[in-house]
C-alpha cells in the first residue's frame, strides 16, 4: 500500500473530482478522507490514525462513489479523476450506523465505569453517528483481562481489533509484542505463546495504550496506593515530576497543546498534600553529571565506544532483549528517576532526619515503562525499593481531577530544595536529543574546562527518526547520533553493530535512545491523543523553558554543586557508584525473562 | 509396448483412493496375472473420471464400460464375467455412462457432442506420465508460442478468445495478462490459484489430479506472455494427492527440458514452485493468498494497487485460477476462433462444474457456457435422484445464490446471470430436491462464512456472528419476525462496507433465499401463541 502511495504522489498530476457535487482539485495520490478535509468535510473515521498505514478495519469512512458497486473506504481509498464522491448518502449512513451497532454487539460497553469514559474515539463516534439503542445482543462470555504486566492492562473485551496497537508494536516498535490470533469471530490480539503481556518481550512503551482508540490497553495504575500514602500520617511522602510532564500535563485540564505548566504542576502537587515537592530535572542534570563524566573518560580510554544513553527504561529493555552484545556501551548511568529514588531516601532523609522507611518516593512519569524500572529487582540501592509508585501524567491529572483542583488555576511555584532546583539542560530531557544537546553542553567543559559557547545543538533536535551532529571538542570531532522510537533505534544499532562486528569500532562516539518517538514527549503516559504532530510542539515547549532558565548547562546547577560538596564528593565517586550507576542482564526475545549466565 | 486388447482404467484421486482404489488396483494386477490374461489385458492409473461419490471407479475399453462401488472381492467376478467370458457384470454398471463430452444444444432442440476442453486429458491418461501427456498432443502449445508466437501475439490470442477468469470473478484473462506485461517492473510472477476452498467444488482438484502438466504448460504460457521467470501454485493444504501430483509432474517436465532455463531452446527460463495453503478459506482471495505466499496471515489486501501491478513482494503479479490455466494450452493450439466455437457470443469456451446434492449421477463435468440449469441438472446429472421434484440449486458455492424452479432455463453463463443476480462462481452446483430446508441450507452456509471470516473487518466479523445467530434461530423454529428482515439489512452492509469478497457476497445466498423462498423461511418463524 504504502509504495504505490509514493509513487502516485511523486507524479504530482493535479485531479477533479466532487465531493457531495462540490468541485475540488487535488494532488494525485490524496484519499479522499484528507480531499474531503480540504472541504471542511469530516468523514467519521475509527481504525483510521494520521500516524498509521490506514488498514481499512473497520469500515466507518465508507462513501459512496458512483459507478462502484460497494462502497469504498475514505481513509485508503486514493481520489482518482472525475469521481463523483458522495459521503452523507443514506445509504452511507445506514452502513456507518449499522457497523457501530455491530461493534457494540462484541464490546463491553459499561462506559461508566470505562477508563477512557469522556475519552473514548466509540464513544465519541456513537455520539457523532446518533446512535441510541443496543440493537444486538451482546457477546456469550467475557474474556480474560491481561494484568501479568506491571506496566499495562489489556482488556480483550474492550478491544475492537482495529489493529492500531500491533502496528505501533511492530512497525514504529519494531517489539512485536502484540500479534493477532484465531480466526474471523474468534479473532484476538494476543503475545506469543499467548502468556501475556508480562511474560512476552513487551518492553512496557505504552505506545499501544497511546493509540489505542478504546479502553483495551491501558497503564496499571497505582492511584489509590499514592491516596493512601498521602492519608498515612506515619508516612513522609514526596514526588518527583519527570520533564516532559510540565510540557504535557495542561492537556488534561483543556490548556493548548505545549502549554507549559512547571510552576502550576508544583502548586498543584501541594495542594494534593505531598511533603515535599521535589523535579526529577533535578536528577537529570546529575544523569548528565554522572554519563558526562563516563562518556568523558570512555572516550579518553576509547573503551566500549559509542557510550548509549540509558534514561529510557523502553530501550533498555529492548536493548536487554534484542540487542545484548551492546550492553557494555550503554553507560551505567541510572535513568534520572532512579537516582531520584535513592537520594530521596538517603541523602533528603538524612538531611530531614527522617528515617528512610518513612519515606514513600512517588514519580510523575511521561512513561509506562517507569512503572517496570522501579520495580527492577537492582534497584533498592537505599535498601529499600527506590521508587515506590510511578503514576503517569493521565493518572495524576485524574488525582487532580478527583481532588477537584484545576490545574490552569494554579500559581506558579518552584519545586523544594534540596532536590528541585534544575537548568535548561535538564528540562530538554523531556524531548528527542535532549539528553544528547545536555552531554554535550557539560562534556565540552568536562573536556576542555571551557564553555561551550553555543549552547544550541540545533543538528539534534526535531523529529527526524535518526538525527546525526559533529561537535569538535579541541580538536577532538565527536560524532553523535540519536534515535527516537525502537524502529529507528534499530535501523541505527543494527548500523553500529555491523561496523562494530566488521572494523571493531564504530564511526559514532556517543548515541542517545529514547523508546518512544518524539522522546519523552510522546511517552506512553501522556495524555490520549499524542500524535505527532503534538509530540513535536509539546518538544518545543521544552527548548522554549530551556532557554528561559538562568542556567542552561548542568554543571552550573547549584544544587547540584552542593550535593557533590556535601554528599557524593565528584561524578563517578564510590557513592556514585552505589547509588546511582546500575548494570543490566540478558534477556529472552521469547518472553523477556532474565537470561541466568551459564 | 505390447498390443493389448482390453484396457482397464482405474481412477485414481483423492475420493476413490479412500474409497480404496489402491486396493482394488492391487487386486485387478493380480487377478488378471493369475487368470493369464496380463499379456492381453492392461490395468491403467488415470486422474478422475467425473464420478464422485461412487467408490472405485473402473472403466473397461474398447467397450467402454463403467463400474462404480466396486471393492476387491468383486475383483474375481468382474475379471472372469467381463474380461474371461466378455459378460460385463450387471450388478456393479453404472446405468448411465457419465457425459465425456461437451453437449451442444442446436437450435433445432438436437443434442450434439464435442470434445472436452479443459478434461481433455483427464480420467484418460495417466496423470503420473509426461509421455502420455506429451502423445495427447501435450506442450505443443508452448512449442508453438515459443517458436511462432511473440508475447504479445499470445496476449492477442488470449483476449480475442474472449477467456475470462474462472475462479468466479470472470475477469478478462488477456486483459490481465497485458496489465502485467505493461507493468515497468522487470521482475513478475504467474501464481495458480489452487486453494480451491469453495463448499462443493472440486474442479481444480480434479484437474490437479487428473492432468497435472496441462497446468504447467498454461503456467508457462502464461509467464512467456507475461515475462515471468517463476510460478508458484499455491495448492488448498488438504489437497495431498494434487501436492504429490504436480510434484511430480514439475520433476519430470524439468527433466524433460520443459521447466528451467532456456526451455525448448529458447530464450525463455521459468520455473514452478509449490506452496501449500493451510487451511483458510478466505486465502482464495487473491490479495490474501499473496501474504500467505509471503509468510504473512492470510488477510486480504486493500485495491488498488491490484496484484498485476503491486502483488507478490510488490512485483507484478498474475493470479490464475486452476481451470483458467487449464484452458491455455487448448486456445494457444486450436486458436481463438476454435475456442469461440464453445459457448455464447459474450461469454465463450466451456465450464467445468461440480454437480451435487440429490441428482441421480453426482460429479465433475464440463458444459458449454450457457447451458441451461436444465440441461446441467438433466442431460449431465441424470435427473433429480428417485425421480423427485427439484426445488432449487445453490449455485457458485456458498457465496453463491440460491435459484428457484424459474431459473431453470436461463443460459448459464458469467455474463447471463448476471442479470438474474446470480453468478457461476466457482461451478459449484449443488442441487435440492422437494424435501430440502432451505433454511438448513442457509444455516450451514452461514456458519461456513463465520468460521471461515478472516476477522479483518468489523462488518464481516461481527456481520456473520448476528447472521448465525439469526439463522440459528429461524432454524429452531424459534425465529422473529424481524429476523428476516434483519438478515437482509446485516448482509447490505456487509455487501457495502466488507474490505474483501468474501463478506460482500453473502448477500447473494441471502437475498436469492429470501427471494425463492420466503414463505418457507417465514413458517420458520415462532407464532406468538393463541
Amino acid at each position: 500500500m504504502v509504495p504505490y502511495r509514493k509513487r502516485r504522489l511523486q507524479e504530482q498530476k493535479m485531479i477533479k473530482a466532487t465531493i457531495n457535487n462540490v468541485d475540488i482539485e487535488v494532488a494525485e495520490g490524496t484519499t479522499i478522507l484528507e480531499a474531503a478535509k480540504k472541504l471542511h468535510l469530516n468523514i467519521p473515521t475509527l481504525c483510521h490514525h494520521p500516524d498509521l498505514t490506514p488498514e481499512g478495519s473497520c469500515g466507518i469512512c465508507v462513501v459512496e462513489v458512483e459507478g462502484f458497486p460497494t462502497l469504498k473506504r475514505a481513509c485508503m481509498t486514493l481520489l482518482e479523476q472525475g469521481w463523483k464522491v458522495y459521503t452523507n448518502t443514506a445509504r452511507v449512513r445506514n452502513a456507518r450506523k449499522e457497523i457501530v451497532e455491530l461493534i457494540f454487539s462484541n464490546h463491553d460497553t459499561d462506559c461508566l465505569t470505562c477508563i477512557k469514559n469522556g475519552k473514548c474515539e466509540l464513544q465519541d463516534l456513537a455520539a457523532t453517528l446518533g446512535i441510541r439503542t443496543f440493537e444486538y445482543p451482546k457477546a456469550d462470555k467475557k474474556k480474560e483481562i491481561d494484568t501479568s504486566s506491571v506496566a499495562i492492562i489489556r482488556d480483550p473485551n474492550k478491544c475492537i481489533l482495529c489493529g492500531r496497537c500491533i502496528q505501533v508494536c511492530s512497525k514504529i516498535q519494531t517489539v512485536n509484542a502484540l500479534t493477532l490470533s484465531q480466526r474471523g469471530y474468534d479473532t484476538v490480539i494476543t503475545t506469543v505463546f499467548g502468556e501475556g503481556m508480562g511474560n512476552s518481550v513487551c518492553v512496557n512503551c505504552g505506545q499501544c495504550t497511546v493509540y489505542c482508540p478504546v479502553g483495551a490497553l491501558y497503564e496499571k495504575s497505582q492511584v489509590e496506593e499514592v491516596w493512601e500514602a498521602l492519608n498515612n500520617p506515619d508516612k513522609h511522602v514526596v514526588v518527583q515530576e519527570a520533564p516532559a510532564i510540565r510540557a504535557t500535563l495542561g492537556e488534561e485540564f483543556d490548556l493548548e497543546p505545549g502549554s507549559l505548566v512547571a510552576g502550576k504542576m508544583h502548586a498543584a502537587l501541594r495542594r494534593l498534600k505531598f511533603d515535599a515537592v521535589f523535579d526529577t530535572n533535578f536528577t537529570a542534570d546529575l544523569t548528565i553529571m554522572e554519563e558526562g563524566t563516563e562518556v568523558v573518560e570512555r572516550i579518553k580510554a576509547g573503551k566500549n565506544l559509542p557510550v548509549i544513553t540509558s534514561c529510557s527504561p523502553g530501550w533498555i529493555k529492548f536493548m536487554e532483549t534484542f540487542y545484548p552484545h551492546l550492553m557494555a556501551n550503554v553507560s551505567t548511568a541510572k535513568s534520572p528517576q532512579q537516582m531520584f529514588g535513592p537520594l530521596s531516601k538517603t541523602y533528603y532523609a538524612e538531611l530531614k532526619g527522617i528515617s528512610k522507611e518513612k519515606i514513600v518516593s512517588v514519580s510523575i512519569m511521561p512513561c509506562t515503562a517507569k512503572k517496570f524500572e522501579a520495580q527492577r529487582p537492582e534497584m533498592k540501592a537505599s535498601g529499600y525499593q527506590d521508587v515506590d509508585f510511578v503514576l503517569t501524567t493521565r493518572e495524576l491529572a485524574r488525582m487532580l481531577r478527583e481532588a477537584g483542583i484545576d490545574l490552569k488555576e494554579m500559581p506558579d511555584e518552584p519545586a523544594d530544595d534540596p532536590l528541585g532546583e534544575y537548568t535548561g539542560a535538564a528540562t530538554i530531557f523531556g524531548a528527542t536529543g535532549g539528553v544528547m544537546e545536555a552531554a554535550l553542553r557539560s562534556a565540552y567543559f568536562l573536556v576542555t574546562g571551557r564553555e561551550l559557547e553555543n549552547i544550541d545543538i540545533l543538528p539534534v533536535r526535531g523529529m527526524a527518526g535518526i538525527k546525526e551532529a559533529e561537535v569538535d571538542v579541541d580538536g577532538l570531532k565527536l560524532k553523535v547520533a540519536v534515535a527516537h522510537g525502537l524502529g529507528n533505534a534499530r535501523k541505527l544499532l543494527d548500523k553500529v553493530s555491523d561496523q562494530l562486528a566488521k572494523e571493531g569500532k564504530s564511526e559514532y562516539h556517543f548515541i542517545e535512545i529514547m523508546a518512544c518517538p518524539g522522546g519523552c514527549v510522546g511517552g506512553g503516559g501522556q495524555p490520549w491523543g499524542s500524535d505527532m504532530a503534538r509530540r513535536a510542539r509539546r518538544g518545543e515547549t521544552l527548548y522554549e523553558e530551556d532557554k528561559s532558565l538562568p542556567f542552561r548547562r548542568s554543571h552550573e546547577n547549584p544544587s547540584i554543586k552542593a550535593i557533590y560538596e556535601k554528599y557524593l564528593g565528584h561524578p563517578y565517586s564510590d557513592k556514585s557508584h552505589h547509588l546511582l550507576h546500575t548494570h543490566y542482564y540478558k534477556r529472552s526475545p521469547l518472553d523477556g525473562k532474565v537470561l541466568l549466565e551459564e | 509396448m505390447n498390443m493389448v486388447r482390453s484396457h482397464v482404467l482405474i481412477s485414481i484421486d483423492a475420493g476413490t483412493i479412500m474409497a480404496g482404489a489402491r486396493a482394488v488396483e492391487e487386486a485387478l494386477v493380480k487377478e488378471i496375472a493369475s487368470q493369464g490374461l496380463a499379456e492381453e489385458i492392461a490395468v491403467l492409473e488415470t486422474g478422475s473420471i467425473g464420478i464422485t461419490g461412487r467408490g472405485v471407479v473402473v472403466v473397461v475399453y474398447p467397450e467402454g464400460i463403467y463400474y462404480a462401488g466396486v471393492t476387491p472381492n468383486d475383483v474375481p467376478e468382474l475379471v472372469e464375467e467381463h474380461l474371461l467370458k466378455g459378460r460385463p457384470l450387471k450388478r456393479l454398471m453404472l446405468a448411465e455412462a457419465p457425459k465425456r463430452y461437451v453437449i451442444k444444444r442446436e437450435k433445432t432442440g438436437l443434442l450434439k457432442e464435442q470434445p472436452r476442453v479443459v478434461l481433455r486429458n483427464s480420467g484418460i491418461i495417466n496423470p503420473e506420465s509426461i509421455d502420455e501427456y506429451i502423445a495427447a498432443q501435450g506442450y505443443e502449445a508452448i512449442a508453438k508460442a515459443l517458436t511462432s508466437m511473440t508475447p504479445e501475439e499470445v496476449i492477442s490470442e488470449v483476449k480475442s478468445s474472449g477467456l475470462s477468469g474462472r475462479g468466479g470473478a470472470s475477469f478478462p484473462t488477456g486483459l490481465k495478462w497485458e496489465f502485467a506485461r505493461k507493468a515497468p517492473d522487470p521482475e513478475k510472477y504467474i501464481i495458480c490459484n489452487a486453494d480451491e476452498g469453495e463448499p462443493g467444488t472440486f474442479k481444480d482438484r480434479l484437474i490437479l489430479e487428473g492432468d497435472p502438466h496441462k497446468l504447467i504448460e498454461g503456467m508457462l504460457i502464461a509467464g512467456y506472455a507475461v515475462g515471468a521467470q517463476k510460478g508458484f501454485v499455491y495448492i488448498r493444504g488438504e489437497y495431498t494427492l494434487s501436492t504429490e501430483r504436480m510434484e511430480k509432474a514439475i520433476t519430470e517436465a524439468k527433466a524433460y527440458g520443459l521447466l528451467g532455463a532456456h526451455i525448448l531452446d529458447s530464450d525463455f527460463s521459468f520455473d514452478i514452485f509449490i506452496m501449500k495453503g493451510a487451511g483458510a478459506y478466505v486465502c482464495g482471495e487473491e490479495t490474501a493468498l499473496i501474504e500467505s505466499l509471503e509468510g504473512r496471515r492470510g488477510h486480504p489486501r486493500n485495491k488498488p494497487p491490484y496484484p498485476v501491478t503491486e502483488g507478490l513482494w510488490g512485483k507484478p503479479t498474475i493470479v490464475n485460477n486452476v481451470e483458467t490455466l487449464a484452458n491455455i494450452p487448448e486456445i494457444i493450439k486450436n486458436g481463438a476462433t476454435w475456442f469461440k466455437a464453445y459457448g455464447t457470443e459474450k461469454c465463450p469456451g466451456t465450464k467445468v462444474y461440480t454437480i451435487l446434492g440429490h441428482v441421480a449421477t453426482p460429479g465433475l463435468i464440463e458444459t458449454e457456457m450457457g447451458t441451461t440449469l436444465r440441461d446441467i441438472i438433466y442431460e449431465y446429472g441424470g435427473g433429480i435422484k428417485e425421480g423427485k421434484k427439484f426445488k432449487g440449486a445453490l449455485v457458485g458455492g456458498a457465496a453463491g445464490a440460491f435459484l428457484g424452479p424459474d431459473m431453470l432455463d436461463v443460459q448459464m453463463d458469467f455474463v447471463n446471470l448476471k442479470e438474474y443476480a446470480a453468478v457461476l462462481g466457482s461451478g459449484a452446483i449443488l442441487v435440492m430436491n422437494e424435501d430440502a430446508s432451505i433454511v438448513e441450507m442457509l444455516k450451514s452456509v452461514l456458519h461456513f462464512f463465520k468460521h471461515e471470516s478472516c476477522g479483518h473487518c468489523v462488518p464481516c466479523r461481527l456481520g456473520t456472528a448476528q447472521l448465525v445467530e439469526i439463522v440459528d434461530r429461524l432454524a429452531a423454529h424459534e425465529g422473529k419476525k424481524e429476523d428476516l428482515d434483519k438478515l437482509l439489512k446485516i448482509s447490505k452492509v456487509m455487501r457495502d462496507t466488507s474490505f474483501c469478497p468474501l463478506g460482500q457476497s453473502l448477500y447473494l445466498p441471502i437475498s436469492s433465499a429470501l427471494k425463492y423462498f420466503k414463505d418457507e423461511i417465514l413458517s420458520h418463524v415462532k407464532q406468538a401463541a393463541s
